[in-house]
């Protein structure tokens, strides 16, 4: 009698468990830095999801397409604590319900 | 016969445990109060996914999120937290509105469309980079040369915007205050 290997669905559940969670982060939190967190955490959670699929397909695509997801998340990582910074300079605050800087 | 089901018995029990660290990590690091510890409990959750990266026999990917997820981007985010002041946001309770109930309940709904998108199961063209071929050439051989034959102007992109990004963030954090003219 085998064991049957991990199947792929398993891990793709993972994932779905994890952006879920990651958007319920955004949407139910009002400090800025954790809003943050929480996107990359979804952003990671796509990187399991592309993994898979390029493990099941016997393809490289999935594993270049993380590398470039890595690339820009490490730029939006940058810019983004970047903005936090300056606005907590002007306002003293990164609770985003009061930044309310460009709404007309 | 024996050693193939010892060795898929330990992939899943590596499986079931990381898969439920990384999800129970990820739920504390979206319900705790204090940042920093939020901070902790996400760099937890990108340390199982690496584990998980290993399992899918792909260990570049695995030691690049270590680098970059666990090690750089973390600790740029945990250097923010303690330049900034936040004891305020620290001692206001977690507020349960209307609207936050409704936004819950709708991402709940799109997990249960992706698990049964998920039960369709991956479905398309299977490529040539087979685990034998990719284990006989080597992980990172492969990489780089898709990524300098195939990938190239992906690649040239990314590395304008990685140098977009670097002088946005210097501009951004120079000592000059939004509001004056």
């Amino acid at each position: 009698m085998t064991i049957p290997s991990i199947p792929p669905a398993a891990y793709l559940i993972v994932g779905a468990i994890l952006f879920a969670i990651g958007a319920i982060g955004v949407l139910t939190r009002r400090n800025g830095i954790i809003v943050f967190m929480s996107i990359e955490l979804m952003l990671n959670s796509v990187n399991v999801s592309l993994i898979t699929f390029s493990h099941a397909l016997n393809s490289m695509d999935g594993i270049l397409f993380v590398f470039f997801v890595m690339a820009v998340s490490a730029a939006e990582a940058g810019v983004g604590l970047a903005i936090f910074v300056q606005l907590y300079r002007t306002k003293e605050t990164i609770n985003v319900d009061e930044i309310n800087l460009m709404r007309w | 016969m024996f050693e193939q089901n010892i060795s898929i018995i330990f992939q899943w029990l590596i499986f079931l445990g990381t898969a439920s660290f990384a999800i129970l990590a990820s739920i504390l690091m979206v319900t705790r109060r204090n940042p920093i510890h939020s901070a902790l409990f996400l760099i937890f959750t990108f340390l199982c996914t690496a584990v998980l990266f290993l399992l899918l026999e792909s260990p570049f990917i695995a030691i690049i999120q270590v680098l970059v997820y666990a090690g750089a981007i973390m600790m740029l985010i945990v250097f923010v937290i303690m330049l900034l002041e936040l004891e305020k946001e620290l001692r206001s309770p977690l507020k349960i509105s209307f609207s936050k109930g409704i936004g819950v309940l709708t991402v709940l709904l799109t997990m249960l469309g992706l698990f049964f998108a998920v039960f369709a199961g991956p479905k398309g063209a299977s490529g040539e980079y087979t685990s034998e071929k990719v284990s006989q050439l080597g992980s990172i051989k492969v990489v780089g040369k898709l990524l300098f034959t195939e990938y190239l102007l992906p690649f040239e992109i990314v590395s304008i915007l990685l140098l977009a990004a670097i002088v946005g963030a210097i501009v951004l954090v120079k000592p000059r205050p939004f509001g004056r003219e």
